[in-house]
């Protein structure tokens, strides 16, 4: 069951016309500049062609939150190699844990020929995941889980270790010479990106503080960084986990007159026009396409050829790859299509 | 609304003190104990204890530069909790103010971007859209006498799903375009997400608006016939109505006010910040409803004021920011939070209680 598809509600259909009827009557008012006229529209995500093998169905399950830049990035990736390998990709997501649960047992009830998952919070999944197996269905997991997949009865997992990449994240920042960070979480209690900032101080020679902001309300986000800064005149880097939140740091970092340097976590298009503009150091791009692809084509590679990726023992690591001055450009034009 | 209705102030109005009534049985309660009995004195208290709290806790709290972060904080959450404190004096409330926000938002964005249009087109038609919305929230609560606990629910459930749908059917994404080059963006930014100096002080503009809605809204509710009628519907929608207010008018303006407040809030995130993330602004109703109870409103309406709100809405921002200001561990941030909101509004609470005591 698509869980994101459209809703189509009595308010918004006259609102739509309305405004289609204002754009129409207004057609002297254009812009300029920008839009989506300046803006080159960019082709569809990658494609390879298509295989003839037969059409098989495979369900991604995640815990992705309503209306991330992140797990839509996921998903297209998951799209395009369904797309390629002649796969029905049936998507779904709740970052409640039980939910999540149920949205597989729904994956299981429909006899799908493959499951891709989430293990953001294993052992909500441990008892579905069984039932997965005893149905016949292979399981892969991407994007968390890292410690649980191969106890869990997984095939393969796609991913970032969380904590690898917070390490990494810790030794760039004593390459550029950070003596004071401050690692601002911004969904209170999520395991991830707690192990990021936690990654971050094992590895990190100065000091770092957590911070915790409000993700949905970005007013609120930059005044609390803002605080933190103005509290204390000492922290030289702001590090943010995701990429809407180091935009927003920028400003703060702007405002405060504060000497602090942005880096971060994930990417998204304002934030590679950002490294390039050289507002914000560097990122930490765990590459959730290649998550969403690789999981989608790891399970018609074994159904269609008996493949283990990572040879079913280790898992195939898709971060952490830094994005900085250096390869921005390159990135930034796949950015620009929202598949990096 | 051709009403011939003779001007019978139907709530309270204070009752012009009789001269020289000393039978005892009107003894007039001293002038303290009067205004400590107004809806926004107990937290005006509350706000200057939070604000003193962190004045001794929090040292950087001193600086001109920290309170005008604490007020930018407090502006974004009170401009949207004076239209939601009226509505629910009012007797109603919104659960779809918070994703209101995005939707007006997102409207503007992508309409001016997508038809590469001046941004004031997609400005003004995000207030249509956010006007709508509150008409038609306003319209089904009145035509069906449902409550709006649930009408609005099913509104914020609408609007949450259309923002997500719509945007990624538009943009291919879910979030929107930048528009921060086009045409006519550095006016809408001057008015909606500008700062300007004071003293060395950068003060947002939102400020300076919430604090001018503020007096606009405590003069129309005071002041007006508009505002009587706001009372009115809000202490008995039936007795109101027996008087000849318009209940249905009133109570439809007063959802499409909120509109107008989560247009203004809209306007101000995407000039600010360029670009909208469609899933944002869930749960942020509850603040703006928070912001309103402890500044005195009743969840059961007829009963409240906008400078109320004004320092709820200061009061969460001073505590928000000031933890963040006093440096303690963030794991408890939100513990923190809920035990100062408590402690304001037990404040707030014994104030008014000991106020009205004979």
């Amino acid at each position: 069951m698509d869980r994101s598809s459209h809703a189509r509600p009595r308010g918004f259909a006259p609102a739509v016309a309305l405004a289609a009827a204002a754009a129409l009557t207004l057609a002297g008012c254009s812009s300029g500049s920008g839009g989506k006229k300046a803006d080159e529209e960019g082709g569809p995500g990658a494609s390879a062609g298509k295989a003839n093998t037969p059409r098989m169905t495979v369900a991604l399950v995640t815990h992705q939150a309503p209306g991330d830049t992140f797990w839509d990035i996921v998903r297209k990736g998951a799209e395009a190699a369904a797309a390629k390998d002649n796969i029905k990709l049936v998507y779904s997501a709740d970052p409640n844990a039980g939910n999540q649960a149920n949205l597989v047992q729904n994956a299981i009830d429909q006899k799908v020929d493959g499951i891709a998952v989430t293990l953001a919070k294993p052992d909500a999944l441990r008892g579905v995941l069984g039932k997965a197996e005893k149905a016949g269905i292979p399981v892969v997991g991407l994007n968390s889980g890292l410690a649980d997949w191969k106890e869990l009865g997984l095939l393969e997992f796609f991913g970032q270790d969380e904590s690898v990449a917070g390490e990494a994240f810790g030794k760039k920042l004593n390459e550029v010479g950070s003596k004071k960070a401050l690692c601002v979480i911004h969904e209170q209690g999520n395991v991830g990106l707690t192990q990021r900032c936690d990654g971050l101080k094992k590895t990190f020679e100065g000091s770092v503080e957590n911070l915790y902001v409000n993700g949905a309300d970005k007013p609120s986000v930059k005044a609390t960084v803002t605080a933190k800064l103005q509290e204390d005149g000492d922290i030289d880097h702001v590090v943010t986990l995701g990429a809407p939140f180091a935009m927003v740091a920028v400003q703060s970092v702007d405002e405060t007159g504060s000497k602090a340097k942005v880096a971060t976590f994930d990417l998204n298009k304002e934030l590679t026009g950002a490294i390039e503009k050289g507002d914000i150091e560097f990122a930490v791009d765990q590459q959730p396409y290649l998550q969403g692809y690789l999981a989608v084509d790891g399970l018609w590679l074994y159904k269609n050829n008996g493949n283990y990726s990572g040879g079913g023992e280790q898992p195939v690591l898709t971060g952490p790859a830094f994005v900085d001055e250096s390869n921005v450009k390159a990135v930034a034009e796949f950015a620009a299509k929202g598949t990096r | 609304m051709g009403m011939t209705q003779q001007a019978e102030p139907a709530v309270d109005t204070p009752p012009a003190p009789g001269p020289k009534e000393t039978d005892g049985r009107t003894r007039q309660r001293s002038l303290t104990l009067r205004l400590l009995a107004r809806p926004e004195v107990g937290v005006f208290l509350g706000a200057v204890a939070v604000f003193v709290f962190f004045l001794i806790a929090a040292p950087t709290v001193r600086e001109g530069g920290s309170m005008a972060t604490v007020l930018y904080q407090s502006s974004t959450i009170g401009i949207m909790a004076l239209p939601v404190a009226l509505l629910m004096i009012g007797g109603e409330f919104d659960l779809s103010a918070g994703v209101a926000v995005v939707t007006s938002a997102l409207t503007a964005s992508m309409l001016s971007y997508q038809l590469t249009m001046n941004v004031w087109v997609g400005v003004i038609v995000a207030l249509v859209v956010s006007l709508a919305v509150g008409a038609f929230n306003g319209w089904v609560l009145v035509k069906t006498g449902l409550p709006s606990f649930l009408v609005t629910l099913g509104t914020f459930l609408i609007l949450q799903g259309v923002n997500l749908a719509v945007t990624k059917l538009v943009t291919g994404n879910v979030a929107t375009d930048d528009i921060s080059d086009m045409d006519g963006f550095d006016q809408a930014k001057a008015l909606f997400a500008s700062s300007f100096d004071v003293g060395g002080v950068q003060v947002k503009v939102t400020v300076v608006w919430w604090l001018a809605f503020a007096a606009l809204a405590t003069w129309v509710l005071l002041r007006t016939k508009y505002g009587n009628w706001i009372f009115a519907v809000g202490g008995s929608k039936e007795s109101a109505r027996a008087v000849g207010v318009p209940v249905t008018f009133t109570k439809i303006t007063l959802f499409m006010l909120v509109g107008f407040g989560a247009w203004f809030v809209g306007m101000h995130q995407l000039f600010s910040f360029n670009t909208v993330q469609s899933g944002e602004g869930v749960g942020q109703e509850l603040i703006y409803i928070a912001a309103a109870v402890i500044g005195g409103c009743l969840l059961t309406g007829g009963y409240g004021s906008a400078i109320g709100p004004v320092f709820g809405a200061f009061m969460f921002g001073m505590v928000n920011q000031g933890i963040v200001y006093a440096g303690w561990n963030p794991d408890w941030f939100k513990a923190f939070l809920g035990v100062m909101l408590l402690g304001a509004v037990l404040i707030n609470l014994y104030v008014r209680r000991a106020a009205t005591r004979r």
